[in-house]
């Protein structure tokens, strides 16, 4: 673009003439170059999402900067401030929400993390019928979260419920898993890994399939155990499917608000379980405070790029999107 | 006759030393956790045959005198309406998904020019977006700036008519579709980085466009992958719940989708009926549940990728 203006803007010593043949030569492979022929591919599709995604992170920050309540009088962009983030840091609801919040992205993350690691250690050591087990390890990601809320809502029933029933099997309980607010968030969490185990083992068996089968056995004339061998051997070169793996865990669990309402049954989901995104989802829809919810939801995006900015950069850096 | 007796002793004899205790307790442990993940399913299935208020034990499938199938009756007739909104907008958004996705993954992994890399991350970032950061405006452009369900006339040419139904699926269908581009378009750009970019050079050499490329030998190419993509983009949108929360809002509206519908359903205020919210969740699973079994190994292609 530069160089262009300056032969436009030079001296016309070389004659008028030839800068305009040269602009035109120029025009005319800038027709012809691959970014123009490919963008009929790529640009319709861009347009729509880019406005959809950042045209509406943009909107939504707008809004939260109004005082935009109810749906009777359109917001007034006229006077911007920072209230709503004030407001925000200042209720003790967004406190609670968010200690709720990043006690269930810690355990539900790391807890399917090992989970899934575990099951595939196990079904890459030459299983029978490997194919179908996995299929039945996968087959929770394949269901709607409401639908598996409807099933662990039976699951943890106090009296017909099968996780009381089992566990009186071993002189234990009855527990009150979805009344008792100690209790309802592991019961949530647990639920959760049952859902995304099998996502992670899937993650790490792909991992798993890609390290060849020598290092096992070096490993094993060397006189190292299994344990040994996975600890030391197999197990650190697993770490790109478990950061990538990680990061998705982590962005559900910010977002994970459809699991509850299924669950629950209502916008506010008992006490001990309610997170920022259910937070968000009440006061924007329940409540119809338009503007405080979207500040909420900026500060949900702020905690979801501080977990996605440094994955993209270092798979940026690693040539891997 | 006794060689054949014999070559079966003698293949029990090979199999012995591999049933060690090693071997018995993994295969323990590998189906204890069959148990674990089906535990949910099995009790929810055996509750949804038995009679409404027979309480048993979360086990034990329904006696005789006790079966019953009115729980499935009853779910269908409540979800009927649900089943034809969710794949009258779920069909028409995956398919559309997969033709954006596939476009423009093939314009920004195929076609390589300079400075393409921002536009991927573009695309790639928006696969992490927490929905809740767009939903406030999301939910304000559906209802006072642009409402399709109050149809959509431009000079006096009707392009949608106003149908409170209709045009609201038709609002959470482009939502889908905007939405479910990102994932798309990395599951193609992950497949089109694996094709050997020789083929693609030759055709350029050639003289062909790259359209022309596109159509003949990368969209050919995609089969595969194309399946992949529609199987798990299917699956996402049919379970999907909160843009149908948002944008539809009850589960007694005409709009309903079938997890909105699913999400109320046996819960009265005597408590709930669980028989009938198992049989709802099991029909309401029953299209990704048939998929899933099918083509288990694409669906966990998707996944992983």
């Amino acid at each position: 673009m530069a160089g262009s203006q300056d032969t436009v803007a030079g001296p016309g010593a070389s004659g008028g003439h030839a800068t305009e043949t040269d602009r035109r030569e120029r025009l005319r492979r800038f027709w012809k170059s691959d970014f123009v022929r490919s963008s009929p591919f790529w640009l319709i599709p861009l347009l729509l999402m880019g406005l959809a995604v950042y045209g509406g992170i943009i909107w939504n920050f707008l809004i939260s900067l109004t005082d935009y309540e109810g749906f009777l009088q359109p917001p007034d962009y006229s006077q911007l401030d920072f209230e709503m983030y004030a407001q925000a840091l200042a209720d003790p609801a967004v406190f609670s929400t968010g200690r709720n919040t990043f006690v269930l992205l810690v355990a539900f993350t790391s807890i399917s993390l090992i989970l899934g690691l575990f099951l595939a250690i196990l079904l890459d050591r030459d299983i029978r019928q490997k194919g179908a087990i996995q299929t039945i390890y996968l087959l929770p990601m394949a269901l709607s979260f409401v639908v598996t809320a409807q099933f662990w809502l039976w699951m943890y029933n106090f009296e017909n419920g099968l996780v009381n029933t089992f566990i009186g099997l071993f002189g234990l309980g009855p527990y009150n898993w979805i009344g008792d607010p100690q209790l309802v968030l592991g019961a949530v969490i647990f639920a959760l890994i049952w859902q995304f185990s099998g996502y992670c083992m899937v993650v790490f068996l792909a991992g798993l399939q890609s390290i060849p089968n020598d290092q096992f056995e070096a490993a094993k004339v060397d006189g190292a155990s299994i344990i040994k061998t996975y600890w030391r051997v197999i197990i650190p070169q697993l770490k790109s499917a478990s950061v990538s793996a990680a990061v998705v865990l982590m962005i559900f669990a910010l977002k994970i608000f459809t699991f509850l309402y299924a669950m629950f049954g209502t916008y506010r989901p008992p006490k001990g379980t309610d997170v920022l995104a259910t937070l968000m989802v009440r006061e924007a829809f329940n409540l119809q405070h338009w503007a405080y919810a979207a500040a909420i939801a900026t500060i949900l995006l702020a905690m979801g790029l501080l977990v996605v900015a440094p994955y993209l950069y270092y798979q940026y850096k690693a040539r891997a999107l | 006759m006794s060689q054949s007796t014999t070559s079966k002793r003698d293949g029990v004899a090979r199999l012995l030393p591999e049933i060690s205790y090693r071997r018995l307790g993994l295969y323990f442990v590998i189906i204890a956790f069959v148990a674990f993940f089906l535990s949910p399913i099995y009790t929810g299935l055996v509750t949804s045959l038995k009679a409404s208020g027979a309480a048993t034990t979360p086990f034990l499938p329904p006696t005789p005198g006790n079966f019953t199938l009115e729980s499935w009756g009853q779910a269908f007739d409540q979800l009927a309406r649900g089943f034809v909104n969710s794949f009258a907008m779920a069909i028409p958004s995956t398919i559309l998904d997969v033709i954006l996705g596939s476009t423009a993954a093939y314009g920004l992994t195929l076609v390589d020019w300079r400075r393409q890399m921002p536009v991927v991350l573009l695309f790639v970032f928006g696969i992490f977006l927490p929905y809740q950061a767009i939903l406030v405006p999301l939910s304000d452009f559906w209802v006072n700036i642009f409402p399709l369900s109050e149809g959509l006339i431009i000079e006096g040419i009707t392009i949608i008519p106003a149908n409170e139904r209709w045009g609201t699926l038709a609002e959470l269908t482009i939502t889908h579709v905007a939405y479910g581009i990102p994932i798309c378009f990395l599951l193609f750009r992950s497949y089109y980085k694996t094709i050997s970019t020789e083929l693609v050079e030759a055709a350029k050499v050639d003289g062909a466009s790259i359209t022309k490329i596109y159509t003949r030998i990368v969209l050919p190419l995609s089969k595969p992958m194309i399946g992949v993509v529609l199987i798990y983009q299917f699956t996402q949108i049919w379970n999907e719940f909160l843009f149908s929360l948002t944008l539809i809002g009850s589960s007694s509206d005409q709009a309903a989708t079938i997890t909105l519908i699913l999400s109320g359903i046996g819960a009265d205020l005597s408590g709930v009926n669980f028989p009938l919210r198992m049989a709802a969740a099991f029909l309401a699973a029953l299209p990704t549940i048939v998929i899933y079994v099918l083509f288990a190994e694409q669906f966990a292609e998707g996944i992983a990728t």
